[in-house]
């Protein structure tokens, strides 16, 4: 009796592990937090779009992978001329866009051609600035010439903002987004959630998911009882906060700590005094204790940083040791400066976390050598009006989440007000350079003098917090840039 | 009668002309340009200054003014600059998620507040009294985010009987859509009932203490008759006002449960909206409520000489 009590059990058993086997999961619910004001990547800068539609909907001639390495997209090989200045794509075959049409090299024609024009509000158009021509030569090969050989072009090509949209389905990709990618869009519950299935016409592999939904999760307190419920499986980049300990001792959810592109840093601005005297701005480095940053700002997580440069990037240079945190001597900086008795200053925050909490602490760690900080929170909007725009700060605390863009201390007008023509030509020289080993050296040197010359402060890489269902497989760990791509992704039991 | 309707509705009309010129001048000086909020940090001051001739923001402000005002008259709400469709239809998808909430926030609060105030009312001081407004200080006190996360951890997480948040949609089946409103419902009644029956408690101790109750009681009314039919209806004119005020808030005052729930509300696109300085949307929907409110006020006036015979004759 027994005997056949066990048999009956185990085979139960096996017959439940069997059907399971074969109907593992095939939906998933992500929680993101902000919603995306429309779903069209070259047409919008907000962070939410590339989030949802990069490699799922939408793909470009190169792609990024989860390591930042540049791969083929929708082109499956390209060569380029001796000078650098010439890339020829060969295009995949039989890649249809989701409306059914196919693509073409017209497509990467218009596409090229409408992000570098005149009137183009693509939100990278710099990045294709040094396009002079894009010529279709056959539908599956592309010529694009360049004023010069450009180092980051294929990288480029990769980008959120590049991606490859159809000629006749470009003006609606706000709201209907037509694309090339494994998924397309179902349907968008504007407030509530934005719903991806299956593109069974896909040219290349077939995504494991049917349907994928992100879920708007605005607050942070919400998304925690989203994941304990079961209700959402996956936050990319979660609002844990505090809660963080709690779900990486729980069995069922996978914690993976990953690196982005945020250099967070306490941004000076250079042309307004005293902080023009280079020995104010070595101050401020010295007398920041970056572990007690991290520790408030980013749950103890962020990797400290010496410049601005992810740590995870190849050319990483660490120069967290340049000015180490000393009172004594960021007070003789301070003296150097004619400044023994300190200084008032204001600090503008964003609204987020890692500004707000680490500001506190920058207070009142600079209260130590004297300098009184008053802290002025702000919004967004605010942020850019007053900051970013019309240079209307002393200092502010903000993480710049574009992939590669250490240039941005060359450009002129920046918020940062910094004029440095020894970085300025090592930025041109990287620019024109494609040889690898070259371009490296030419970045650590730009980090380099980034970290003595502190036209800002580095304090840490932003961390990404990936929260999800211990039964999933394939998200990314890292963001070289923002995505959630989703082609891998699949659930096992 | 009709002089009085017609004065109301005069009125009503100038409250809101001078409603959108405020809300207008008010959005104005606010700082923040939606233009460069989309395009990003990367964007050129040429870029920035080709959206804003697009969308209309850099015609002079009178123009703009008037632009937006001759809409709204013909009831066209304008675009969102974010979302670029039109307002009207984001406010109908918001609606269709705020107005039963409310209404059910509304209905549960007062089946709730008006039996806990009468029978604190006719108890006045004894152990139940007490305890009743012990229970309702209690009510006024909590937060209602942290009563809100309670009840998710308890129903959702523990229980698993509701979702923890978002909402299906109506399309999802009414019982799918009901059941994501449950916890938010019961969140946001709770404070409101609170307040209301020490409202509705207050107003029918001062009628218990009139002449025509004791008379009532005298000429051998049975306590309860007396309570029920003669002191409550003559206690609803505060309620209704609190009741009117309420409604209003809870149409668009919302947005910290809308936060805790992640539902698709009025108060979190009026948010979303002001971060995003999707100026239309923010001065359309607050037209829309303002609107709304002198609506439910002037319902509420009604409403008082529904209960109060007398003031169907005055004026």
């Amino acid at each position: 009796m027994k005997l056949w009590k066990t048999t009956l059990a185990a085979a139960v058993l096996s017959l439940a592990a069997a059907t399971s086997a074969f109907a593992a999961r095939t939906d998933l619910t992500l929680g993101i937090v902000l919603e995306p004001p429309h779903l069209d990547p070259t047409a919008g800068a907000a962070a939410a779009i590339g989030e949802i539609t990069y490699a799922n909907v939408f793909e470009g001639l190169t792609r990024i992978d989860d390591n930042g390495q540049v791969q083929p997209g929708l082109a499956e090989s390209w060569t380029v001329s001796d000078d650098g200045k010439v890339y020829t794509f060969k295009l995949h075959a039989g890649v249809k866009f989701h409306n059914g049409s196919a693509f073409s090299a017209d497509d990467v024609k218009f596409s090229l051609d409408r992000a570098r024009a005149k009137d183009s509000l693509n939100p990278q158009k710099q990045l294709f600035a040094h396009i002079t021509d894009v010529t279709a030569v056959d539908p599956a090969t592309v010529k694009v010439t360049l004023d010069g050989p450009q180092g980051d072009f294929l990288y480029n090509m990769g980008l959120v903002a590049a991606v490859i949209v159809g000629k006749g389905s470009a003006d609606g990709n706000k709201d209907k987004p037509i694309g090339t990618g494994p998924f397309k869009l179902d349907h968008w519950a504007k407030g509530a959630e934005i719903t991806l299935v299956k593109n069974p016409d896909y040219w290349g592999t077939q995504a494991a998911l049917d349907k994928a939904t992100f879920r708007i999760v605005p607050d942070a307190a919400a998304a925690v009882p989203a994941l304990l419920s079961g209700d959402i499986q996956a936050f990319a980049n979660m609002p844990a906060q505090d809660a963080l300990a709690q779900l990486q001792s729980d069995p069922r959810f996978s914690v993976v700590i990953g690196a982005t592109e945020g250099e967070t840093i306490l941004s000076i601005n250079n042309k307004k005094p005293p902080f023009d005297k280079l020995a104010v701005r070595q101050a401020l480095a010295s007398a920041i204790d970056r572990s007690a940053i991290i520790a408030a700002a980013s749950n103890g997580l962020g990797k400290p940083i010496g410049s601005h440069f992810s740590p995870g990037d190849a050319g990483y240079v660490d120069l967290t040791g340049v000015y180490p945190h000393d009172i004594a001597k960021a007070k003789e900086y301070l003296k150097e400066a004619g400044l023994e008795n300190g200084f008032s200053a204001t600090i503008k925050l964003p609204p987020v976390p890692y500004a707000r909490d680490g500001g506190q602490v920058i207070q009142s760690q600079l209260k130590d050598i004297g300098v009184n900080l008053q802290i002025i929170p702000v919004e967004w909007a605010e942020w850019l009006s007053q900051v970013f725009t019309n240079k209307d700060y002393d200092l502010t605390i903000v993480s710049h989440v574009e992939p590669n863009d250490i240039d941005i201390y060359s450009r002129p007008g920046y918020y940062f007000q910094y004029d440095n023509p020894k970085f300025n030509d090592v930025i041109k020289a990287l620019g024109t350079t494609v040889d690898k080993d070259k371009r490296l050296e030419l970045l650590g040197e730009a980090q380099k003098i980034l970290a003595h010359d502190v036209p800002a402060v580095y304090l840490f890489e932003l961390p990404k917090i990936g929260v999800w269902d211990a039964k999933l497989q394939g998200m990314w760990t890292n963001w070289p840039i923002e995505a959630d791509d989703l082609t891998k992704v699949k659930w096992t039991d | 009668m009709t002089a009085y309707l017609l004065k109301r509705l005069v009125i009503a009309a100038l409250t809101l002309v001078l409603a959108s010129m405020v809300v207008f001048a008010v959005m104005e000086v606010l700082p923040g340009d939606p233009a460069r909020l989309m395009l990003g940090l990367n964007a050129t001051a040429d870029q920035v200054e080709v959206l804003r001739n697009q969308m209309g923001l850099n015609a002079p402000l009178a123009l703009r003014y008037l632009h937006w005002a001759g809409g709204l008259l013909s009831l066209d709400f304008g675009r969102s600059y974010t979302y670029s469709v039109p307002v009207i239809d984001l406010v109908r998808e918001r609606i269709a998620v705020s107005l039963p909430l409310a209404l059910i926030a509304l209905a549960l609060s007062t089946i709730i507040a008006i039996p806990v105030g009468v029978f604190s009312a006719s108890r006045q001081g004894r152990a139940g009294d007490t305890l009743a407004m012990g229970a309702s200080q209690l009510g006024v006190a909590v937060p209602n985010f942290w009563f809100a996360l309670m009840l998710i951890y308890l129903f959702a997480v523990w229980l698993r009987l509701v979702p923890a948040g978002g909402f299906p949609g109506w399309n999802a089946g009414i019982w799918a859509a009901l059941k994501s409103l449950i916890l938010p419902a019961i969140a946001l009644a709770l404070p409101q009932a609170a307040i209301l029956a020490r409202v509705a408690r207050s107003a029918l101790i001062e009628v218990l203490n009139e002449d025509y109750i004791r008379t009532a009681r005298a000429k051998g009314l049975p306590y309860r008759a007396v309570l029920w039919r003669h002191a409550l209806r003559n206690a609803m004119i505060p309620v209704l006002t609190i009741l009117g005020l309420q409604f209003a808030f809870l149409l668009a005052g919302t947005i910290i449960i809308e936060n805790v729930f992640y539902l698709p509300g009025l108060g979190r696109l009026i948010f979303q909206a002001i971060t995003q300085r999707d100026l239309i949307v923010v001065e359309s929907i607050v037209m829309l409520l303002v609107a709304a409110v002198i609506l439910i006020n002037l319902l509420v006036d009604f409403s008082y000489a529904i209960v109060d015979p007398r003031l169907r004759g005055r004026q």
